[in-house]
């Protein structure tokens, strides 16, 4: 996109301060290297503790009948599941990625407003800890699944008005960062990146965080509405006061659709600078996948009640929602279309951070595909509240979002750190992780299909065999993750041992300023812009 | 760092970690409270305090960097840029409410009444229900309290009484707060403090009309939070924005307080510019509530 001359760091310690000493370094920092190295750490974390939750599902599920836990038990670690992977690890994690790598795209001395990034980190631990101390409440955790539909969350026991502040402190901590990173990318771009210079990533993060400023406050009010409805008498989604429950369905939609593309925008954006490098060839397409991300934000406002064909919606609204979903699968195609025409004749290598990046496009499309057919509203009512579902949306999700956040960790470590990590162990946790999560979601279409209902402990007997073999993988993609967290940990105290250059990855500073930056990158990152020239690319 | 022209980076920040403690004990302890826990009280104390002496610290700070001009033109704008969609987030919050009584008045309530989707309903559970606004739906909630015992009956809230002066005390505010900008970018101090004194003063005259209103609501109409959903929607909608306009006043306070110590030069107020636009969109929210709550 654009390469530069650069000429940073040589004045880098006049009377400049590098980081504080200690433990108080991480709790006060503005810096937006270490913020970012806390969300995406903070994500690690809640990834792995998610994950347990998950393998509690999993382990249940194994063979018809209760085995281990109590339905309720079961039903809140569905609904926590969800919970801590969407609000604990995967946004975190986006943000993340934002926090470190934004400001070194743009040739930014850091993000625009760093004391609010700091309070919105602290405020995600503030949400998640509050939301994670409702399972050892009387009652237990929330388990009317992570919708939070009413009127069966309302017989949430104590738990309920702390899940709720929980939402809410999410939702400012998001609405923080998501302010800062506008602010950033319109406020402090280097002289001559323009807007169309600026690489996916950013773009993607751009968009992405309207997108969460626009509809972090609707769940706040559909929350808030909830919390009234039990403690203040108030009956907005109860029918006796003339409120009605479907209402805080189309509430929560209007928020829930945009959020699923609050999570795979960012993924878009990493796919499309990682896919570049590897393939040797600049991004096809690069205006289109602007116009398509745009597009698929806008479209995402429209098209909520998808989640709700069998609701009982006039006939209309059947029609115009489905006709409408399905417009979103034009400009995910023109993605798609554009990552491979990317690969196409290009000398490609097969890294870690591209073999992750690979599977995604393949195994993001299956997602696609099954959205798509979701989108028929007369097939939904086959598929609706089934394993189908559930087997959409973890293709979308977990091989598409975590892959991609997989692969930018290996992509962007030796950045980081300075280190490089260990290829053999990375190309292990790939084959692994991409041949497991295929056993653990795939089943589960023909369990969907074949009627077995989404969030239930126990089973009729006939989905036993593809339950047991989804279990499996389930537990084989989770140990496979412990890979991962070695890798991490082993990179940042040296990896290999390699010295990484610059641009770690063969020409990789034709494609964006991040590797004209020493690795690892100093503390301060462009204390005085960098000259922005745009290549021959394009 | 603070170099001239150079991007303004704090190495530290205390407050916002505090702030965030603050907030978490305020919020944890308001749970515990409905939670019926005796300990959720002593909490809300504790956190509400420390939350406002940290928001008073992180603000003086604020304050006095940008007044011994540590904040280059570019800072200014970040900040303005930040106001600007935090506002935008306010926007979505109230449409939210606006939306749920779009919803109700126009697609729920006559379903209830058995239009469309809603006949066989209708005919199965509540025969006799009439489906007019205003309502407390088929359930006939709340009302006012007839023998000790609550009747179903409540009055809605006319516009053309407090409603309306509150409407001409905003719509004025709005006018002084733009001559004390006036006042400030002419470089008229006393016009600056005069129109912010009017403009606070109207603010808290405006919250000083809603809570008459609301205790007549509660008193005599029969009118609760617990009146089915017009109650539960003019509660919501008018309570958030009271709350929202006592924020702003106390903004406009702060942005008063320091104008009269001296505080803010022509090309350097963003305190004030943020304040003011603040106000304006409770202003506007205000219009959109008295037409679509009030008027409708
Ligand atoms: C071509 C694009 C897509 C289409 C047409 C599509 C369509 C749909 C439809 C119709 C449903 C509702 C199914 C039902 O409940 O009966 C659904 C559910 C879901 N989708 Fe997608 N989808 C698409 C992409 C995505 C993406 C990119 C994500 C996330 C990254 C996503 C995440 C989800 C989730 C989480 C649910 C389930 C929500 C729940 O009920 O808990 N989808 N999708
Ligand atoms: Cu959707």
């Amino acid at each position: 996109m654009s390469a530069v001359v650069a000429e940073h760091d040589d004045h880098h310690d006049d009377h400049d301060h590098g980081p504080q000493k200690g433990l108080l370094r991480w709790i006060i920092t503005t810096n937006h290297k270490d913020i970012g190295t806390l969300y995406l750490l903070f994500a690690l974390a809640m990834f792995f503790i998610g994950g347990i939750m998950a393998l509690v599902i999993r382990a249940e599920l194994f063979e018809p009948g209760l085995q281990f836990v109590e339905p309720q038990f079961f039903n809140s670690m569905t609904t926590m599941h969800a919970l801590v992977m969407v609000f604990g690890a995967v946004m975190p994690a986006f943000v993340g990625l934002a926090n470190w790598m934004i400001p070194m795209m743009i040739g930014a001395p850091d993000m625009a407003l760093p004391r609010m990034n700091n309070m919105s980190f602290w405020l995600l631990v503030a949400g998640v800890l509050l939301l994670a101390s409702t399972l050892f409440m009387e009652g237990g955790a929330p388990a009317a699944g992570w919708t939070l539909y009413p009127p069966l969350v309302l017989q949430t026991g104590k738990a309920l008005p702390f899940a709720i502040f929980s939402v809410h402190l999410l939702g400012i901590s998001s609405i923080m960062g998501a302010i800062n990173i506008i602010a950033t990318i319109f406020n402090m771009r280097a002289p001559g990146m323009t807007l169309m210079k600026m690489p996916l990533f950013v773009w993607t993060w751009l968009i992405t965080a309207f997108l969460l400023i626009a509809v972090m406050p609707v769940f706040a009010g559909a929350v808030t509405m909830l919390l009234t409805d039990r403690f203040f008498e108030t009956s907005f989604f109860d029918a006796a006061g003339g409120g009605d429950p479907v209402l805080y369905q189309h509430i929560f939609w209007f928020f829930g659709h945009p959020e699923v593309y609050i999570m795979i925008l960012p993924t878009f954006g990493v796919a499309s600078t990682i896919i570049p490098v590897f393939a040797r060839k600049p991004l096809f397409g690069y205006s289109s996948m602007v116009y398509a991300t745009a597009s698929i934000a806008f479209l995402s406002f429209i098209v909520w009640a998808h989640h709700m064909f069998t609701v009982g919606m006039p006939i209309a609204g059947e029609l115009y929602f489905m006709y409408a979903t399905m417009l979103i699968a034009i400009p995910t195609g023109v993605k798609v279309f554009n990552w491979t025409a990317t690969m196409w004749k290009g000398s490609m290598t097969f890294e870690t951070p591209m073999l992750f990046a690979i599977a995604f496009v393949v195994l993001f499309t299956m997602g696609g595909f099954t959205g798509l057919m979701m989108s028929i509203a007369p097939s939904d009512f086959q598929y609706h509240d089934t394993y189908f579902i559930v087997a959409h949306f973890h293709y979308v999700l977990v091989p598409s979002s975590v892959f991609i956040l997989m692969a930018a960790g290996y992509f962007w470590l030796p950045k980081w750190t300075g280190h490089m990590y260990n290829e053999k162990i990375g190309q292990l946790h790939f084959w692994m992780s991409v041949i497991s999560v295929n056993i653990l979601f795939f089943p589960q279409h023909f369990l969907g299909l074949a009627g077995m209902p989404r969030r239930i402990p126990d089973y009729a007997i006939q989905f036993a065999d593809w339950n047991m073999v989804s279990s499996i993988g389930g537990f084989i993609f989770g140990v496979s993750q412990l890979l991962f967290l070695y890798i991490v940990i082993d990179t940042i105290r040296g990896g290999t041992g390699e010295k990484v250059s610059d641009e770690v990855w063969e020409d990789a500073h034709k494609h964006g300023l991040e590797w004209t930056l020493p690795s690892p990158a100093p503390y301060h990152t462009f204390t005085t812009p960098p000259d922005v020239i745009p290549t021959e690319h394009q | 760092m603070s170099t001239p022209g150079a991007y303004y980076i704090p190495s530290k920040a205390t407050w916002p970690v505090l702030a965030t403690a603050g907030l978490v004990i305020l919020l944890a302890g308001f749970a515990n409270y409905l939670n019926g826990a005796s300990i959720g009280p002593t909490m809300m104390i504790v956190g509400f305090v420390m939350f406002i002496l940290m928001l008073t610290g992180w603000f003086a700070l604020q304050a006095s960097e940008s007044e011994s001009g540590m904040y280059s033109a570019q800072v200014g704008i970040s900040f303005r840029m930040g106001m600007m969609w935090f506002i935008f987030s306010e926007v979505m919050f109230f449409a939210v409410f606006f939306g749920t009584l779009w919803y109700t008045r126009n697609l729920s309530v006559p379903w209830l009444g058995g239009e469309g989707i809603g006949a066989a309903t209708k005919e199965l559970l509540w025969p006799s229900f009439d489906a007019v606004w205003p309502t407390n739906g088929p359930g006939h909630l709340g009302g006012k309290i007839v023998d000790g015992k609550p009747s179903g009956e409540f009055e809605s809230m006319s516009a053309w009484g407090l409603p309306f002066l509150n409407t001409l005390i905003l719509l004025s505010s709005g006018v002084t707060v733009t001559w004390a900008h006036h006042g400030l970018l002419a470089q008229h101090r006393g016009q600056l403090i005069k129109g912010l004194i009017a403009t606070v003063a109207l603010g808290f005259l405006f919250v000083i009309c809603q809570a008459i209103e609301y205790h007549e609501a509660y008193t005599e109409m029969g009118l609760t939070l617990g009146s089915g959903i017009y109650g539960s929607t003019f509660f919501m909608l008018t309570g958030f924005h009271g709350f929202h306009v006592c924020v702003g006043a106390i903004i406009l306070s702060v942005v008063l307080f320091r104008s009269s110590i001296g505080h803010f030069k022509p090309e350097n107020h963003f305190a004030f510019e943020a304040a003011a636009w603040y106000w304006h969109f409770v202003d506007v929210v205000w219009l959109g509530l008295f037409i679509f709550v009030y008027i409708l």
